[in-house]
């Protein structure tokens, strides 16, 4: 089991996590993705009941947390688009009562009020140490797909929970899911533009900036670590490049603007827009902030790059042909090829994780809409209407969702819908305006 | 026009000046009756001096006036660009001329010109098209004979609109060159 840490006291904590695979060893842990078609556009929602866990030592603690585990489980599978949740008044049996292993479990009591998916969930609490035992069950077949037995510190559940959903999520789609991936976006709370971090679900957002100047365009390196963004710290538009963990920052502060990060997919290499040149064209930087070569060769505005996964081409704004309009740069052969012509203003283009697609805004009677488009080009399809302005795109690192920020609501918040542009939601509500959201990887610990 | 109320002005002035000197004189001799004739006399050709002084002040004042005016006038009058575009109108050009011959009067003077464009079109296009903003106009400047090393840059994007509105009157206002002394 790989885990990824943030803290060191975390990891001498998590040691205690046990994963009983050989007790709890999921039956078809390779043939299991046929449940959940992501890449089916007709998605069919899979109905799935989480009764509450039921509490191993009866105690009045173990109560409390059986319902926030299990409305937390609940939430977290719901997120994902993926899920019907079936309403609790519908069940027939009560696992929280009769026990939650499969020989406790009439499957017929399930399948008969329509559910194909069954999570049962049991927690046991001494001191500050709690144990959650969970299980996935195939209903119609009657079969366990996952068993699971996490211990940590009581403040670990929402992790847990987490974790467990990630398994989940491998098991039903063969991707990970992106239950440890983050969300950084700029608010305006505190009167200035600062950089926030949040996590997927907009669970506990953090002020990262406090520059009391203008900061712009979070970008995220592959490993979490590393954040770059635009700044006003100095009085004008500089390139600050993060480490999260320890507190250094390499600053790119070179005549003009410095400006529209975006790191290479798995290296620690970014490309960003500077204009000291006196025109904005686009740079390949180290991570340290050196300038390693000039990508861009042509007069006008060059900005926001977005890289294919494999990190061979990249997707970026140009105004070469008069207005703004989404390229593609092959990056060995240095080819060009416009991918927008639609409309007359496409801009900040983001790359999908499987390299497939590309989402991007596009302005239309004045107001701006998300259009998702094929990598190569091809007709655009929209996926945000009638609402405001939306814009920013940013996928999550599986694929599945894309967050956006839109006016609709009035003044701008950060939402999330499905790739398709189905199940559009505000991910939360903060004082002042959020805009920028950009997706981190699933590999950001907890 | 504007010399024939300076002239007035100063001739208000002198009279003024001289009626304060009589009224001051006054009281003088009266405190003290036996001032000799040789020290009045003394402090009338004194305020010559201060008469000349004071026209002097004040056509001092009238030029600072009208530097500060003139400077006043450099710093406020935006430059103003049409949508997506950073090339410079003609009457933009002509805003530009009239802060090359401000330019060319003060030397010495240290200029930054921001880069500003209206809210639409992203944050991070807009950042780039402010810098072009600032660009065009600082290379109409150098063109024109001002040293590239007075001239600096910044684009503020579409971060500082003079006119938070969401009309097209809001937006023309906001898409400008905005130019400060430092």
């Amino acid at each position: 089991m790989k885990i990824h840490f943030n803290q060191n006291s975390l990891v001498i904590r998590l040691l205690f996590w046990v994963a009983l695979l050989l007790i709890f060893f999921p039956s078809n842990s390779i043939a299991g993705y046929d449940y959940i078609d992501i890449n089916n556009p007709y998605i069919k929602k899979i109905p799935i009941a989480v009764p509450l866990f039921k509490e191993m030592n009866g105690s009045m603690d173990e109560r409390t947390k059986s319902r926030e585990a299990s409305v937390l489980l609940s939430d977290t599978l719901e997120f994902t688009g993926y899920f019907k949740m079936i309403d609790h008044g519908a069940f027939l049996e009560h696992p929280e009562e009769k026990g939650i292993s499969e020989t406790s479990i009439n499957f017929k009591n399930w399948t008969v009020i329509g559910a194909e998916l069954l999570i049962t969930g049991g927690i046991s609490m001494s001191g500050n140490n709690i144990t959650l035992e969970m299980r996935l069950f195939d209903t119609f077949k009657a079969k366990r797909l996952i068993g699971k037995k996490y211990t940590g510190e009581v403040a670990d559940l929402r992790m847990i929970i987490r974790k467990f959903c990630n398994d989940v999520m491998y098991q039903l789609t063969g991707s990970h899911g992106f239950f440890n991936s983050k969300i950084a976006f700029v608010s305006s709370g505190t009167g200035k533009k600062e950089i926030y971090i949040c996590d997927f679900d907009g669970y506990n957002p953090r002020q990262i900036t406090k520059s009391n100047s203008i900061s712009l365009s979070p970008a995220w390196s592959t490993d979490g670590n590393w954040l770059a963004y635009t700044s006003y710290a100095r009085g004008k538009p500089d390139l600050y490049i993060k480490n999260l963990k320890e507190n250094k920052v390499s600053i790119v502060a070179k005549e003009g603007v410095n400006i529209t990060p975006a790191w290479v997919p798995g290296k620690f290499e970014l490309a960003a827009t500077l204009s000291f040149s006196g025109d904005p064209e686009i740079y390949m930087l180290t991570g340290g902030g050196k300038v390693i070569k000039r990508v861009t060769r042509n007069w006008g505005i060059d900005v926001s790059p977005s890289f294919s996964p494999d990190g061979r081409k990249m997707a970026f704004v140009s105004k070469r042909s008069g207005n703004p309009q989404i390229y593609c740069q092959d990056l060995s052969s240095e080819q060009v090829k416009r991918l927008t012509f639609h409309g007359k203003n496409n801009t900040t283009p983001s790359w999908s994780p499987k390299g497939d697609k590309i989402v991007y805004s596009s302005m239309e009677k004045g107001l701006f809409n998300v259009y998702m488009i094929g990598a190569d080009g091809g007709d655009p399809t929209q996926l945000t209407n009638d609402a405001g302005d939306n814009e920013s795109p940013t996928w999550s690192p599986d694929g599945s969702l894309i967050a956006f920020c839109s006016t609709r609501e009035g003044v701008s918040r950060i939402y999330v819908m499905t790739s398709y542009g189905t199940e559009q939601r505000r991910l939360f509500s903060m004082s002042g305006e959020q805009t920028n959201p950009k997706w981190s990887s699933n590999n950001m610990g907890n | 026009m504007q010399k024939k109320v300076l002239k007035g002005l100063s001739l208000l002035l002198m009279l003024s000046g001289l009626l304060l000197f009589v009224s001051c004189a006054q009281t003088d001799v009266q405190a003290t009756p036996d001032v000799p004739k040789a020290q009045l006399a003394a402090e009338t050709t004194a305020s010559d001096a201060d008469q000349d002084a004071a026209k002097r002040a004040l056509e001092e004042e009238a030029i600072r006036k009208e530097q500060e005016a003139a400077r006043n006038a450099f710093v406020s009058e935006d430059v103003y660009f049409d949508y997506d575009d950073a090339s410079l109108t003609s009457s933009a050009q002509a805003v530009l001329q009239a802060k090359a011959g401000w330019l060319r009067n003060n030397p010495n003077a240290a200029i930054l010109i921001e880069g500003h464009c209206d809210e639409r079109g992203t944050t991070e296009y807009n950042l780039a098209l402010g810098d072009r903003r600032a660009n065009s106009a600082k290379t109409f400047l150098v063109d024109m004979g001002i040293p590239a090393s007075s001239l600096k840059t910044v684009s503020y994007g579409e971060e500082m609109p003079v006119d938070p509105g969401k009309t097209e009157e809001a937006w023309a206002k906001n898409r400008r060159a905005h130019f400060t002394i430092e």
